[in-house]
């Protein structure tokens, strides 16, 4: 069941993310909640999915328990703030973020691990 | 001169919403420039319960919906662009954005907003989102059983010290003036809270931890005496900046950095307004941002009828 009310697009099961990085070199995924620090990372990722077609952007809900890999990643420990940003490449993480990201922040990220 | 717009609005909280519903409505070629988050510091607002005419809802909401009536006129809105030059004095004003392009209007209502005020204090960065927080509803329940400090002492501070109670274990807020800024009701609250104390006169002058935050240091003022205190997490609510830092110079600015508009919004330079979190005024609300948009926006309407 769909969660979050975001254009870009909700992964619901475990079983899906794990196809999803699986099969696309690229990926970036915002697991959080329809709050004020979540929401302004959604914005962005909606504006970068048709900048950037080489990469994969999904949501996910954080209270879902499918989200336990993502919340319960070893580069997710120590995280305390939502959402939680997580950034696959070839199918193995590469970077998280804890808390609201901006444009500048998400694209840096972006620009060093998926050129 | 078709790629000439008769508004163009720097920013799209609610003021810069407002002003490209009120100016596209009236048939004015209208394009909504905006570095930020379209909706401004109003998404940040988790629940909005005294805007007039409308129950309790979301500061999203409220962003989602006037987007959309801005757009229903036909107001354009490129969002998450960032502009490089201004020339506002021509009377053709014109932006060059940082990708290259460059938009040109007749008028310019100038709607940055602000920003929250970080503390600008060493390991702030370090720790954001791993104890360092400025949203209770959202990271409210991390710290279920834990410590926190609480920064500030404006309402903002205090009703979010008496929410973040219902996951901490304690909440410090500490404050850098002997007393309160905020509300009466407010202090009320948070005064027979037994989980809340605080430290007055005093500020916090950085954030140590590994993978958290683990402590802070806290600087007494009058003595100078520096104390540092264990806890599990700090939330920042030590009010907001205007995001005018691009018009210093260009536009007349007070001693705060706020733009010095009259009472039509206009400012210093013919053809150029100014609304929202961004000008002089003593209260930021939704509300009157929204006044401010609205004045802007009829204010460029004459201005455009006057010099063409």
């Amino acid at each position: 069941m769909k969660m979050l009310q975001t254009a870009v697009h909700e992964i619901e099961t475990a079983d899906e993310l794990q196809k999803i990085i699986n099969e696309n070199e690229n990926v970036m995924v915002c697991c959080g909640r329809m709050g004020p620090m979540c929401i302004p990372v959604y914005e962005v990722m909606e504006e970068l999915e048709e900048e950037r077609p080489h990469i994969k952007f999904y949501s996910m809900a954080f209270d879902s328990r499918e989200a336990a890999p993502i919340r319960n990643a070893d580069m997710c420990r120590g995280f305390m703030g939502l959402p939680f940003t997580v950034y696959y490449k070839n199918g193995k993480m590469v970077q998280a973020t804890s808390s609201i990201q901006s444009h500048k922040q998400i694209t840096s990220i972006l620009d060093a691990n998926f050129q | 001169m078709e790629n000439i717009y008769d508004v163009m609005i720097l920013g799209a909280g609610a003021a810069g919403l407002t002003a490209g519903i009120y100016t596209s409505r009236a048939k004015l070629r209208t394009l909504i420039l905006n570095e930020g988050v379209i909706g401004g510091q109003m998404v940040l607002t988790n629940e909005i319960a005294n805007y007039p005419g409308v129950e309790t809802t979301s500061g999203y909401a409220v962003a989602t919906i006037m987007k959309k009536q801005a757009k229903s006129f036909g107001c354009e809105i490129k969002s998450n662009i960032k502009i490089q030059t201004y020339r506002l004095h021509d009377e053709i004003k014109s932006v060059d954005l940082e990708d290259g392009r460059s938009f040109q209007a007749r008028s310019v209502i100038v709607a940055p907003g602000g920003r929250p005020r970080p503390l600008n204090i060493p390991g702030e960065d370090e720790f954001k989102g791993k104890g360092v927080s400025y949203c209770a509803t959202c990271d409210g329940e991390f710290f279920t059983g834990k410590d926190l400090v609480v920064v500030g002492g404006g309402n903002s501070a205090l009703e979010e010290a008496v929410a973040l109670t219902t996951y901490a274990n304690k909440v410090t807020i500490v404050h850098q003036f002997d007393h309160f800024q905020a509300f009466r009701h407010a202090i009320e609250e948070v005064d027979k809270n037994p989980k809340i104390d605080f430290i007055m006169e005093s500020e916090l002058r950085g954030f140590f931890g590994d993978e958290k935050l683990k402590k802070v240091s806290i600087e007494h003022l009058p003595t100078g005496k520096i104390s540092e205190m264990g806890i599990d997490g700090t939330f920042v609510f030590i009010g907001y900046i205007p995001g005018t830092e691009d018009f210093k110079g260009l536009i007349a600015l007070n001693e705060r950095k706020e733009i010095i508009v009259d009472a039509d919004m206009k400012t210093d330079i013919p053809g150029v307004f100014a609304a929202g979190d961004c000008i002089v005024k003593r209260y930021r609300q939704v509300t009157t941002a929204v006044a401010d948009g609205t004045i802007a926006a009829l204010s460029a309407a004459d201005y455009l009828r006057n010099v063409k």
